[in-house]
């Protein structure tokens, strides 16, 4: 940050927790970044009200008082843009955790100030572009091996365009000049273009256009990719209580989702779950390329413990590096783990603020604050002459107090997503995982969805989820009925049904994340999965046309069978033909 | 007082308003935020208290002994340009102190070695190591399904009345790292030293955690922290954070594995709404503030593993459930910060079933890092999974068996009937001395199952049920 000095230096005037306020601080605009008081610790100016300026501090503001200095920065709350993003951990605001680590020690001591990327490190600059070429903003000039899966495109910053000058092959760090460019009208001023950008994060990146969506974002996870799909530039939400998985999904999710670049935000959560992760995923092996996962992975970890105001900038700081990325041309993830404590710290700076509260407590603005944030996903067409395509996937968990979906952080963010994973307490209580109710949850995507897969996976891909859903939903209707009559009163196809839906729920919808091969289905064998049962059932029905008694079917030896099927690797097709043959063979039952 | 202390301290004289807990002080200069204060009565009394807020013109104080007595100009004020903190040594270990962390014990002062904020700084993700290493603690319920690893947080909700101050006791007096290999050959297994903080409890119940320190000599691995009932409730801010900075001392500097036991977390969480109230702030739910999760979180986070540190914190929170209700604020933000949590049941205590934990909303998320081959055994998570799916089916059976009568089940759920029943009876109740290896619980698991068919056991692995189960003869 380079520190003004045409602006004037304020005062502290009073300290309240995160909020500090100051007078003196002329020339200093909203949301600029300043550094307050002896300690020197970065804040941001959130609020002016004549001569007093209100500032949320990002760290522990212990120490500081009245009197104490505020020095101006006279730019906004950045964050980093370049190579070394891939792989890194990274506070609220963008501080390195891992270089804090090896410099201060394993706690996080106030004023710690190192640059977000490294100074040093050298980079092994490709040009794409030609000298005397034209380029304009977006257009890529060369490319960087940033990571073994991912290629770093080296894109023209905004408001820069002309005549390259200068480009060049070399080792460059991220502060030397890798081209060179003249401008159409101005002359003489060349641009110099580094490996390093800055954006302001309350700022979206720019795209040419949006799309709309056209690709599932697979994620591996049976009852989401089959019942309820996310897309590729979609967004999700997941709420639940305590306990009930939301954490495990966005993790899986992290792990399996078929995208190019994952931004993984633990925003006001656990400690050890960042730990997770970063232990975790240098160790996981990506499906598709069999390379670690943490190749493309990229963390920002402002866990419940540390200064509340950077939980409130993390989500922003996420997006930001998640936009950069889709504008090279990627297909992007983030999952951000919760946005509920995200809101709760605009609550508290609110609070501090003294603004009129609105429900619960949350500010007003609310509502438009978490549908700027998911607003910033999408599919887009990137800005630059190629013609890129690039998506921003963005899944939010919610954490409702007592599980009550009808507060306000739920309710604001149901108004802007589009898929709904509704997490349920008495599932989870049965472990039975995922514990995404399957009576309550939605995709709106799915028509998108069934299209893509009925072309590329299976024709018959839409009517096995309709029927799957149809077998679910009068399930839950017998199930009432059982309550008031017992189970014997049911007709045998009634019961027939039960029992497959109990086949449904068990051998295909629940999934256990630690197991080695559970932990992801691919969408064919998602697909087989759910046809054999179904198929268990068109057979059984016919079999009790015939007069064949229920019991009989149910006890059938194939069924232990088809219970195993989600344990055997996609690629034993035979193993899937000889269950199927089986269940033709066991109820071609005779009376 | 030393010269540098002299130089930073400033000293008021009155102050302008005293209400709850609070009191503003006016005309002082240099006061910075978090700055530890006393307030000094005419009796010498001296009270110790937290600057919240800080204006040109005013500070607004917390004290923590309460403002009896306190009026507008009959006190100095004294801030003494640091916050509060807590002498260390290993000598610590043994000893009591009271809710502001002097010797309460009548032993002799401690001589510092140290002196440590309490309020800490945030543990850097980056830092931590992830905990996964088994801990066992004797009790079925924990080892075999809710099971508690070195460096979790793992709170105990109960109710008024139930027993989560024998079951705590017992955790902590068993509670063993099972270690590998030729270790465990030489028969050496490793005790835990224990922080105990407690917060507005009976004298009985404080007591009775004391004694049984004394009885099993682990007080000479434990610290104690006691505020209890009768003592100023502001104060219980400061006690867990007492506890866990002396704990973290034990673990991060003395290489020690620290069992920490803060009970009660709803008396603490109590004060924060009494100090909040005072503030006349915008209540959350139920009147708590609307920080109260980032505040507990200041706490539970406390707990864990560091790289390169052989030391660990492992915290058991206590709380009390208002009404035995979980949504409650407290054991609901406690729920979303620690991982997982023991539920104690009313209902199941009243058929005396001991400790009563009711499994199927209890929770250790660290589980299945801290458990398999190697660690306990290979079939462990599987035998889990399988226990929970049957318990959670076999409980609904029977609540429709009470509507409408056992006649209504069909015959596989009156097996699974019988499984929960007996479930209850042989694994959950155990006695207060009932030290089970995880062998013995995995395998009383293994018994239980044999009451199901082989084809209901669909969580369970092929070649694990080949190697254990064994169905029982009806
Ligand atoms: N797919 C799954 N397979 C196996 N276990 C699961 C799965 N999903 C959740 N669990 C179990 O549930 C536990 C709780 O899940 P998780 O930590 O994701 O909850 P959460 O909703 O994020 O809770 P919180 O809001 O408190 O963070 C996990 O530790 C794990 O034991
Ligand atoms: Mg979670």
């Amino acid at each position: 940050m380079t520190e003004g000095t045409t602006k004037s230096e304020g005062v502290i005037t009073r300290v309240a927790g995160p909020l500090v306020v100051a007078n003196g601080l002329a020339g200093t605009k909203i949301f600029d970044m300043v550094r307050v008081g002896r300690l020197r610790l970065l804040g941001e100016v959130i609020e002016i009200r004549g001569a007093n300026y209100s500032i949320q501090v990002y760290e522990e503001t212990e120490g500081i008082g009245p009197g104490q200095p505020v020095y101006p920065s006279g730019e906004p709350l950045s964050v980093e843009l370049g190579p070394g993003l891939i792989g890194a951990i990274f506070d609220g605001i963008q501080r390195p955790l891992d270089v804090i680590n090896a410099r201060m020690g394993p706690y996080i001591v106030k004023g710690a100030g190192y640059p977000p990327l490294s100074r040093d490190k050298k980079w092994h600059f490709q040009p794409t572009a030609k000298e005397g070429g034209r380029v304009a903003p977006g257009d890529v000039l060369g490319t960087i091996r940033e990571s073994p899966l991912v290629e770093h495109r080296v894109m023209v910053p905004l408001g820069v365009e002309g005549e390259l000058t200068y480009i060049e092959e070399k080792e460059a760090t991220l502060e030397e000049v890798i081209a060179r460019l003249r401008p159409e009208r101005s002359e003489g001023t060349e641009h110099e273009i580094t490996l390093l950008h800055r954006w302001p994060v309350r700022q979206p990146r720019p795209t040419y256009k949006k799309l709309p969506p056209d690709e599932p974002l697979v994620t591996g996870q049976r009852i989401l990719d089959t019942l309820f799909p996310v897309v590729k530039g979609g967004t999700a939400c997941v709420p639940g209580p305590f306990g009930s998985g939301k954490t495990v999904i966005q993790q899986q999710l992290a792990k399996w989702a078929d995208a190019d670049i994952i931004v993984y935000v633990g925003c006001g959560e656990r400690g050890n779950e960042m730990a997770d992760v970063l232990l975790s995923f240098p160790e996981l092996k990506d499906p598709r390329s069999g390379r670690p996962l943490m190749e493309r992975t990229v963390l920002v970890a402002n866990t419940s413990n540390m200064p509340v105001a950077a939980r409130e900038a993390s989500i922003f700081t996420g997006i930001t590096i998640a936009e950069y990325y889709r504008d090279m041309g990627y297909h992007v993830a983030l999952m951000a783990d919760s946005t509920s404590r995200w809101a709760e710290a605009m609550r508290e700076i609110s609070g501090r603020l003294e603004e009129m509260p609105g429900e619960e407590g949350f500010p007003p603005y609310l509502g438009s604050r978490l549908a700027t944030f998911y607003e910033r996903a999408g599919n887009i067409l990137c800005l630059g002459s190629e013609g890129r395509k690039g998506t921003l996937s963005v899944i939010g968990s919610v954490s409702p107090p007592g599980g009550d979906l009808s507060e306000p952080v739920t309710q604001a963010t149901l108004r802007v997503v589009k898929v709904f994973w509704s997490l349920d307490d008495r599932l989870a209580s049965q472990r039975h995982f995922p514990a995404v109710n399957w009576l309550t949850s939605y995709s709106l995507y799915q028509p998108v969805v069934d299209e893509y897969a009925g072309k590329r996976i299976a024709a018959g891909w839409r009517e096995n989820r309709r029927e799957a859903l149809r077998i679910l939903q009068r399930e839950s209707e017998l199930e009432e009925l059982v309550r008031l009559v017992g189970i014997e009163a049911l007709s045998p196809e009634d019961r027939l049904i039960m029992e497959v839906a109990r086949m449904i729920r068990e051998d295909f919808l629940h999934q256990n994340a630690y197991h080695e091969v559970d932990t992801y289905t691919p969408m064919e064998k998602q697909y087989s999965l759910l046809e054999v049962v179904l198929r268990f059932y068109t057979q059984a029905q016919e079999a009790l046309r015939r007069g064949i008694e229920l019991d009989r079917i149910i006890d059938l030896p194939v069924r232990e069978e088809i219970a195993k099927l989600r344990y055997i690797p996609v690629t034993q097709k035979e193993v899937f033909q000889g269950v199927l043959d089986r269940i033709n063979e066991e109820l071609s039952l005779q009376t | 007082m030393t010269y540098r202390e002299y130089l930073t301290v400033k000293d008021v004289f009155g102050i302008k308003d005293v209400f709850g807990p609070l009191v503003i002080v006016e005309g002082v200069e240099g006061v910075t935020y978090g700055e530890l204060t006393e307030v000094r009565l005419p009796t010498g009394d001296i009270r110790r208290g937290r600057v919240l807020e800080i204006s040109d013109s005013a500070v607004l104080v917390q004290v923590f002994e309460g403002t009896l007595g306190i009026g507008r100009d009959n006190v100095r004020v004294r801030f003494l340009g640091k916050g509060q903190e807590i002498q260390v040594s290993r000598d610590i270990l043994g000893r009591v102190f009271d809710g502001e962390g002097r010797v309460a014990d009548g032993g002799p002062p401690i001589i510092p070695e140290k002196r440590l904020n309490i309020n800490g700084s945030p543990i850097n993700p980056y830092a931590r190591d992830y905990p996964n290493e088994f801990i066992q603690t004797g009790i079925s319920t924990i080892d075999g399904l809710n099971t508690l690893v070195r460096g979790q947080k793992l709170p105990i909700f109960s109710g008024a009345g139930l027993p989560h101050a024998r079951l705590a006791a017992q955790i902590a007096r068993q509670a063993r790292l099972l270690s590998t290999g030729q270790e465990q050959a030489s028969g050496g297994t490793e005790a835990f030293a224990v922080v105990f903080a407690a917060m507005g409890i009976t004298f009985e119940e404080a007591d009775y955690f004391i004694s049984e320190f004394r009885q099993t000599g682990a007080m000479e691995r434990a610290v104690v922290f006691v505020n209890l009932a009768e003592d100023p409730p502001i104060e219980r801010l400061a006690v867990p954070r007492m506890a866990l900075t002396a704990a973290e001392y034990l673990a991060f500097e003395l290489d020690m594995h620290v069992l920490v036991i803060l009970t009660d977390m709803t008396n603490y969480s109590e004060a924060l709404r009494e100090v909040s109230a005072a503030r006349r702030e915008v209540p959350g739910r139920r009147g708590y503030p609307g920080y109260l999760y980032t505040d507990l979180a200041t706490i539970y986070e406390r707990a864990g593993r560091l790289k390169g540190k052989k030391g660990s914190i492992t915290q058991i929170p206590i709380l009390t459930m208002p009404e035995d209700d979980k949504t409650h604020p407290v054991p609901d933000l406690t729920g979303y910060i620690t991982e997982g949590q023991l539920i104690l049941s009313r209902t199941l205590y009243n058929q005396g079933i001991s400790p009563p934990v009711d499994i199927l909303p209890s929770l250790s998320r660290l589980k299945d890092k801290g458990i398999g081959r190697g660690k306990t055994r290979e079939d462990h998570a599987d035998v889990s999974n399988q226990l929970y799916a049957a318990y959670a089916r076999g409980k609904s059976a029977k609540e429709l068996a009470v509507i409408l009568g056992e006649g209504a089940l069909s015959p596989t759920d009156r097996l699974y009937v019988e499984f929960s029943d007996r479930f209850d009876r042989e694994f959950v109740q155990q006695g207060e001395g009932e030290n089970r290896g995880i062998e013995e619980t995995l395998d009383i698991g293994w018994r239980l199952l044999g009451i199901l068919p082989r084809k209901e056991l669909k969580r369970i692995r092929p070649e694990y049920l080949d190697k254990y189960y064994k169905r029982v003869s009806q």
